[in-house]
C-alpha cells in the first residue's frame, strides 16, 4: 500500500508540473498581453515599457524558467487591474469558491444517495419511476440556466432569497443548488444501481437469514458497499463541479475564483487568468489524488491487494 | 452456388437487423420522442426562414419588450414576445436552432475523428507510441471540461469557427480512451489472428475488422456528447467566450435575458427550454441506442 501512495503522488506531482508547462505555453500562444493592454494608438516605446516591466523582453525559456521559480514561491506576478499580487486575489477569492463547492457536493451526495437508496429498496414504484423521469430530465438542464430560473423564481417574483452576492447562508442556497444540479442526478442513478446489485448478494442474504432489521442490513451492511462507486464518481464528477462554479459564480455574482478568471478574461489581465485557470486544474488534479486515497480507506480489498 | 446465394443472404441479414432496429424504436416510447423532437429541430434548422414569424435582427423601437402574446400587453405579431431592442424572441430562437445543433455536430465529428485515429494507432501498436497518447490524454483530463474549453478559447478568440474547433479539439479525449479499450480487446480476437495469418495488412485489419466493431460504441457516444457540447456551447457563450453577441444563439438570448430578469421573464425562461428540449432528445436517443446497439444488453429480454 505504501508503494502505491509513493506511486500516485509521484504520478501527481508530474501532472502538476505538465499542468503549469501547459498554462504557460497556451497563454503564450494567445500573442503579446502587451499589445492588448494598451490601446491600439499605443506609442511603440509605451508597448517596451509594459514589456519589460512584464518580463516580456526575455527569452521564453527564461520566462519559463521565472514562471516555475515564481510558482515554487508562491509569487505568481501583480495583476495589472487590481494592481495586487495574483496571490492576495486568490486568498480573497480561493473561500467562498471552496464554500460553493463544498456546499453544494454536500448536497449533491445527499440528495442523491437518499434518493438512490430508496429508488433501489422501492424499485419500480412511483417514487423510483417519479425519481427516474427527474434523473434523466435535469441531466438535460444546463445548470446556469436553472439558477436564472431560481432568481426568477425566489427572488423576482417570491422575494424570498437574495438574487446575488456573498456572506449569508440565504445567498448560498441558491447557487449550491444550481451547481448540484449537475451533479446529483449522477450520484442518485448510480447510488440505485450499485444498491440494486449489493441487495442480491450472498452476504446480505446471509444478514437477512441471520435474522437482521432490514433497516440495519441496509445502512450497516448494503450502503457501505454501495458507496465504492459512488464515491469514485464523485471524484470523476469533481471536474464537472469546479468547471460549472465558473459559470454559476457568474450568475450569481459569487466573488470565487471562477468570476474572478471571467472578470480578468475580459480585460486581458493575464497573470491572473493564467494562475486561476492553474489553480482550478491544480484542485481539479489534488481531489483526485485524495479520491485514491479515500478509497484506500473505504475499500479494504484494495488496501490488501 | 454459393457465391451466388452469399449476397441473397446477407441482404436478408441487414434487412432483418433494420428491422428489429424499427422495432425497438417503436417500443421505447422516449427514443419515439427523442426522434420526433430532433427531426422536428432539424426541421426548424433547415427551413428557419419559413419558421421564423419576423426577420430575427429587426430592431423595433415601438415593439421594445413586449411580453408573449397571451400575456397581458402581448402582441399576436410576436408570437413570444420582443426582447429589449424589439427583436423577435421566437425568430430569434428558431435562428439559434441551426448554430446549436451546427455546433454540436460539428464539435462531435472533430472530436470522432481525432479520438478514433488516435485511439486506434494507440490500442493497435502500443509501445511508445501508445504511451505518448496516453500521456497527453491525461494531460487533457487535468482540466476540468469547461476550464480546458475557456483557455483554448482566451488563446483563439472568440467566434464561431474557433469554438466550434474548441470544443472538437476538447472532447476528443474520451473517444480516444473508448476506441483504445475497445481496440486492445478486440485485436487479442481469433478473427484477427486469422486475418493477420492470411497475410492482411495492419491497415486492412484496422479498417475492415476494428473499426466496424467500434462504429456501435462510437455512435452511442456521439449521441450523448452532442448534447454536451449543446450545453457547454451556450454556457460558453453566456460567459460571453463562445458565438459573438452579433449572431443570435440560445446562449447569447439567455445572456442578454439574464440582464432584464425583474421585468422580463420571457428573454430567460424561452431559449433555457430550446436546450433543454435539444439535449433531451439527444439523450433519449442515446441511452435507447446504448440499449438497442449493445448487443450484452438485455433489452430484448
Amino acid at each position: 500500500m505504501g508503494r502505491y501512495i509513493v506511486q500516485r503522488i509521484v504520478q501527481t506531482i508530474i501532472v502538476l508540473f505538465v499542468v503549469c508547462t501547459v498554462v504557460f505555453l497556451l497563454l503564450r500562444a494567445v500573442g503579446d498581453p502587451a499589445r492588448l493592454l494598451v490601446n491600439p494608438e499605443g506609442s511603440k516605446e509605451g508597448i517596451e515599457i509594459i514589456r519589460k516591466s512584464l518580463g516580456l523582453d526575455l527569452p521564453l525559456w527564461k520566462q519559463y524558467v521565472n514562471y516555475i521559480k515564481g510558482i515554487v514561491t508562491l509569487d505568481f506576478g501583480t495583476s495589472f487591474t487590481y494592481k495586487k499580487p495574483v496571490v492576495d486575489l486568490i486568498k480573497v477569492h480561493l473561500p467562498s469558491t471552496l464554500q460553493l463547492t463544498f456546499f453544494s457536493l454536500l448536497i449533491a451526495v445527499v440528495s442523491g444517495v437518499t434518493l438512490g437508496c430508496i429508488s433501489a429498496i422501492k424499485q419500480y414504484s412511483i417514487f423510483d419511476n417519479i425519481a427516474t423521469f427527474l434523473a434523466v430530465f435535469t441531466r438535460a438542464v444546463p445548470g446556469f440556466w436553472l439558477g436564472i430560473m431560481l432568481i426568477l423564481i425566489f427572488s423576482v417574483r417570491l422575494n424570498w432569497l437574495p438574487p446575488s452576492g456573498y456572506g449569508s447562508f440565504k445567498k448560498l442556497i441558491m447557487p449550491s443548488v444550481s451547481l448540484a444540479l449537475s451533479m446529483a442526478p449522477v450520484i442518485a442513478r448510480l447510488t440505485r444501481s450499485s444498491m440494486l446489485e449489493i441487495i442480491k448478494s450472498d452476504y446480505i442474504r446471509t444478514a437477512r437469514a441471520k435474522g437482521q432489521t432490514e433497516r440495519t442490513i441496509i445502512m450497516k451492511h448494503a450502503l457501505r458497499n454501495t458507496l465504492i462507486p459512488v464515491v469514485t464518481m464523485v471524484g470523476l464528477q469533481m471536474g464537472h463541479l469546479l468547471g460549472g462554479s465558473i459559470v454559476i459564480e457568474t450568475v450569481f455574482a459569487w466573488p470565487g475564483i471562477g468570476r474572478l478568471l471571467i472578470e480578468s478574461i475580459n480585460v486581458y489581465d493575464f497573470p491572473v487568468i493564467q494562475t486561476t485557470v492553474f489553480m482550478i486544474a491544480v484542485f481539479f488534479v489534488l481531489i483526485n489524488f485524495f479520491i485514491d486515497m479515500l478509497y484506500l480507506l473505504i475499500d479494504p480489498r484494495i488496501r490488501l491487494g | 452456388m454459393n457465391e451466388i446465394q452469399l449476397p441473397q443472404k446477407e441482404k436478408d441479414a441487414k434487412r432483418s437487423s433494420f428491422k428489429k432496429f424499427l422495432r425497438l424504436l417503436v417500443r421505447s416510447r422516449t427514443a419515439m420522442i427523442g426522434f420526433i423532437i430532433l427531426i422536428f429541430l432539424l426541421l426548424v434548422a433547415i427551413f428557419q426562414e419559413q419558421f421564423a414569424t419576423q426577420d430575427p435582427n429587426k430592431q423595433s423601437l415601438r415593439a421594445r419588450m413586449l411580453p408573449p402574446a397571451w400575456e397581458e400587453n402581448g402582441d399576436p405579431a410576436y408570437l413570444l414576445g420582443t426582447d429589449q431592442l424589439g427583436r423577435d424572441i421566437l425568430s430569434r430562437m428558431v435562428y439559434g436552432t441551426r448554430i446549436s445543433l451546427f455546433v454540436g455536430f460539428a464539435g462531435v465529428v472533430i472530436s470522432t475523428v481525432i479520438g478514433t485515429v488516435l485511439g486506434l494507432i494507440s490500442g493497435y501498436y502500443g509501445g511508445i507510441v501508445d504511451s505518448i497518447i496516453m500521456r497527453i490524454v491525461d494531460i487533457f483530463l487535468a482540466f476540468p471540461f469547461l476550464l480546458l474549453a475557456i483557455t483554448f478559447v482566451v488563446t483563439l478568440g472568440p467566434s464561431l469557427q474557433n469554438l466550434i474547433f474548441v470544443l472538437g479539439f476538447t472532447g476528443w479525449v474520451s473517444y480516444a480512451r473508448l476506441v483504445r479499450g475497445q481496440t486492445l480487446s478486440g485485436k487479442e480476437q481469433e478473427y484477427i489472428m486469422a486475418a493477420r495469418a492470411l497475410g492482411a495488412s495492419n491497415a486492412r485489419i484496422i479498417f475492415k475488422h476494428i473499426l466496424p466493431n467500434l462504429l456501435a460504441p462510437i455512435i452511442i457516444l456521439s449521441s450523448m456528447e452532442i448534447g454536451l457540447y449543446i450545453m457547454t456551447e451556450s454556457s460558453l457563450t453566456f460567459l460571453g467566450m463562445g458565438v459573438p453577441s452579433t449572431i443570435p444563439t440560445w446562449g447569447n438570448m439567455l445572456a442578454t435575458g439574464r440582464n432584464y430578469l425583474s421585468n422580463a421573464w420571457w428573454l430567460s425562461t424561452l431559449p433555457g427550454l430550446c436546450i433543454i428540449l435539444t439535449v433531451l432528445a439527444f439523450n433519449f436517443i442515446g441511452d435507447w441506442l446504448r440499449d438497442a446497439l449493445d448487443p450484452k444488453s438485455t433489452y430484448d429480454v
